[in-house]
């Protein structure tokens, strides 16, 4: 048995570590909190050039071809710096979609484009507030032409394609829009964390493209399993950092006295960050195992990775404020990132609830057997 | 990323699972297979016979004590041998409840510190359950604080050397059943508190030793209190020097934490299973929403505690030394199981307080497991000890600050309030 990443993969996971320690400093992340521009280029380009985008895209779609375990990597270390790039949207979603159910041409066509970052794809999907289920999905595409409105869509202000989730002939479809083509409008808008934006996406007959000949909400729910997996490993890169910047802070803070640290209420609260963190990141390479054999308990394994990481990163991003008192509280301290990180990536795929409710619909189902 | 075995790892799999599947007592098999966390043991024979047979039976075909070397009784086996034996001795593994504390603790504290005489002559004993040993640590004024014991061993005045124990212990599992144990007690109050103990072996016969059980918040009486009168203990069966009982109890203790692969329960498989039977407004309880999100909190602290398990392993099976992450364990299935009991006799409304006969529930299972639970949070190791050690042994925070260090015992304050 072999829970744990290979020595190349922590190889490659400390080289990460180093280049966005280097590239991506909190001062990075600030600069897209507080600036105009969508997402750091210049950090996503270098990304590209190191061979991370397309690291899950076979070499014949321009990928290096090494895994979704390289991946998962790479997601971990993402997270854990707060990078302000539209990885998820690009490499979990778009090139996910296509590779599971592109057409030739179309994998052609925009595979090698994300692979070396040249182009940002996304995957459009929510509509209004509320869970996205197949009949809440009301975008409509008849005769090649797609009309509705897609809010929030993840980089959708900056991304060159979308795969669009919408309607046609009765069934929820998927489709591949180009974004700066005829009958698109979109405009950033206003979220929780500005360090990844989103958009308001407004289709009136713009050209789509039918992705591939699958069903579509099968297709859908398929990949956002594998995106769950990899968003997780985000949240858990992003709850280790939130505990070891608490950590840190109770070593170095004095309070009556004596180091923070040393007072069991602040003790116990990093304790339970911990146990937290530890249960999530378990259960992570759960998912990857299952994500990268393609393994039939997939559905299971990654909606728990899924709930673990968005308790555990909520849990340590929360109490890092706690634990900095009202310094956490300041916009100068980096607590509040992560705290706004944890809470867009609680709701990035379907929400917290959303994926407890799969996890369970889902082991009934594989239990169903046995209890009757 | 696998779950597969090595080849060798497999061979060694093959060959336990064939003699475990030749051999184990099968006709007790249903009964184990349902027993939760707070069983109240096997009714369909004698529990300690059925115990006793089991291990005599492992013993003789050389799987007595999987980790101990043979020639003390034990399998050889490496820590990765350990975990495959243990996964497949699977539901048996519940007969060896009244042999873990000897197995895991009193036998390694005598194989680090006993002479090679006295380990020939008591651990094969031990690893065949013909004796069943204790351990003494705990008393009515030192629990989490162990090192504040108030046993007092003192040189006999007669000159023979030996030395005369006086005082009382607490929450001594078995000790009803027990031949032997591992004594902690105070030899000298003028020295600081880690600084003034000193461990022994003894039986359990010895005059003086008088054995009283604890009825326990469950019912049932698993603990004793356990006194001593003047009882006479040969300097021979001291271990360590005079006044080092404080390092060698933490052999003891070091041994209780490296018991990697026997994974804490949670009772969420019976949760989930229940969870499908009752019905809330005539469907199944796990249709709710409510019940859903409550039962997706368990299941993934379940499976996180499994697969925490397994990377320890895997660090096991590679050999190399498991990083601290196995240390979470009981701190979380200990509150996990007594929220998923309460919340088991939730969904059965009032009728979650019948318990025994009028309870349709297989054998109260979770009520049960809600009159136990207590104990799991406090046993082996208190939730708030557990959050120190994370706390200070892995996340590297300061240690309290200690008003109890450098003085001498005897002036430590006893006494709260009056």
């Amino acid at each position: 048995m072999d829970l744990d990443f290979s020595d190349d993969q922590k190889q490659l996971r400390d080289q990460i570590r180093r280049f966005l320690t280097d590239r991506c400093p909190s001062t990075a992340v600030r600069a897209i909190l507080e600036g105009p521009e969508p997402y750091d280029r210049a950090l996503y380009q270098g990304l590209a050039e190191m061979g991370l985008l397309g690291a899950a895209i076979p070499e014949a779609y321009g990928g290096v071809g090494l895994g979704h375990l390289e991946l998962c990597v790479l997601a971990e270390e993402l997270g854990r710096a707060d990078a302000p790039v539209p990885v998820s949207s690009s490499i979990y979603l778009a090139a996910e979609f296509l590779l599971a159910a592109g057409s030739e041409a179309q994998k052609q066509a925009w595979l090698p484009k994300l692979a070396s970052g040249e182009a940002v794809g996304t995957f459009a999907f929510a509509e209004r507030p509320g869970r996205v289920t197949e009949a809440a999905i009301r975008a409509r595409v008849e005769g090649g032409r797609l009309s509705g409105q897609k809010i929030p869509v993840p980089d959708g202000d900056s991304a060159d394609i979308a795969i669009v989730a919408a309607r046609s002939g009765g069934e929820v479809g998927l489709f591949l829009v180009e974004l700066d083509g005829t009958g698109v409008t979109r405009e950033a808008v206003e979220t929780i964390d500005p360090t990844r934006s989103h958009a308001r996406i407004t289709f009136d007959g713009a050209p789509a493209e039918p992705l591939g000949a699958s069903r579509g909400w099968e297709v859908i729910e398929r990949v956002l399993d594998r995106a769950a997996v990899l968003i997780a490993f985000e949240q858990v890169g992003g709850a280790d950092r939130a505990l070891e910047m608490a950590r840190d802070y109770a070593l170095d803070r004095m309070a009556f006295g004596r180091q923070l640290g040393s007072f069991q209420a602040i003790k116990h609260m990093l304790a339970d960050m911990y146990v937290s963190a530890t249960l999530a990141r378990s259960n992570a390479y759960y998912g990857a195992w299952a994500l990268s054999t393609g393994a039939a308990e997939l559905p299971v394994a990654a909606a728990t990775a899924r709930v673990s990481a968005t308790q555990a990163f909520q849990h340590c991003a929360k109490n890092n404020i706690q634990v900095h008192g009202g310094m956490g509280f300041t916009w100068a301290f980096d607590c509040h990132l992560y705290y706004r990180r944890s809470n867009l990536l609680a709701l990035a795929l379907g929400s917290l609830s959303t994926w407890e409710d799969l996890l369970i619909e889902r082991m009934r189902r594989q239990n169903e057997p046995a209890a009757a | 990323m696998n779950f597969d075995d090595t080849p060798e790892e497999a061979a060694f799999r093959a060959k336990v699972r064939a003699w475990i599947d030749a051999n184990s007592p099968k006709h007790l098999e249903p009964e184990l297979r349902t027993a939760g966390f707070g069983f109240r043991g096997i009714t369909t024979e004698d529990p300690m016979a059925a115990s006793k047979a089991w291990q005599k039976k492992k013993y003789d075909a050389g799987y007595g004590v999987p980790h101990w070397p043979k020639e003390y009784g034990g399998g050889g086996f490496s820590p990765i041998e350990r975990v495959i034996w243990s996964q497949e001795e699977g539901p048996f593994a519940a007969l060896n409840n009244p042999f873990t504390i000897g197995f895991g603790m009193c036998g390694p504290t005598m194989m680090a510190w006993a002479t090679e005489e006295q380990k020939r002559e008591r651990l094969p004993k031990l690893a065949s359950g013909e004796e069943i040993w204790c351990q003494l640590f705990s008393e009515p004024a030192g629990g989490s604080d162990l090192a504040g014991l108030r046993t007092r061993a003192e040189k006999a005045k007669d000159g023979s050397g030996d030395w005369i124990v006086n005082g009382q212990k607490i929450w001594t599992s078995g000790a009803h059943h027990s031949d032997w144990g591992l004594l902690i007690t105070r030899t000298d109050p003028d020295r600081p508190k880690h600084k003034g103990l000193t461990m022994f072996f003894l039986s359990m016969k010895t005059p003086g030793v008088e054995i009283r059980p604890i009825k326990q918040a469950n019912g049932e009486a698993h603990f004793n209190e356990v006194y001593f009168t003047d009882v006479r203990i040969p300097d021979a069966q001291r271990l360590g020097a005079v006044n080092q009982g404080w390092e060698v109890s933490l052999t003891t203790l070091m041994n209780e934490r490296l018991s990697i692969g026997s994974s804490m329960p949670t009772g969420f498989p019976e949760l989930l299973g229940y969870c499908m039977q009752i019905e809330i407004d005539g469907r199944p309880a796990v249709d709710d929403p409510m019940v859903r999100s409550k039962l997706a909190g368990f299941a993934v602290k379940a499976s996180g505690l499994k697969y925490t398990g397994m990377r320890s392993i895997s660090a096991l099976s590679k050999g190399q030394t498991p990083g601290p992450e196995n240390s979470i364990g009981k701190l979380v299935g200990g509150s996990a199981m007594q929220e998923l009991a309460m919340f088991a006799l939730d969904l059965m409304g009032q009728g979650g307080v019948l318990r025994g006969a009028d309870q349709t529930e297989a054998d109260s299972r979770f009520q049960n497991m809600l009159l136990r639970t207590p104990a799991a949070r406090i046993e082996g190791g208190s939730d708030e000890i557990l959050r120190n050690i994370i706390g200070e042994r892995v996340l590297g925070l300061p240690g309290d600050i200690r008003v109890d260090k450098n003085v001498p015992f005897k002036d430590i304050p006893t006494k709260g309030r009056g």
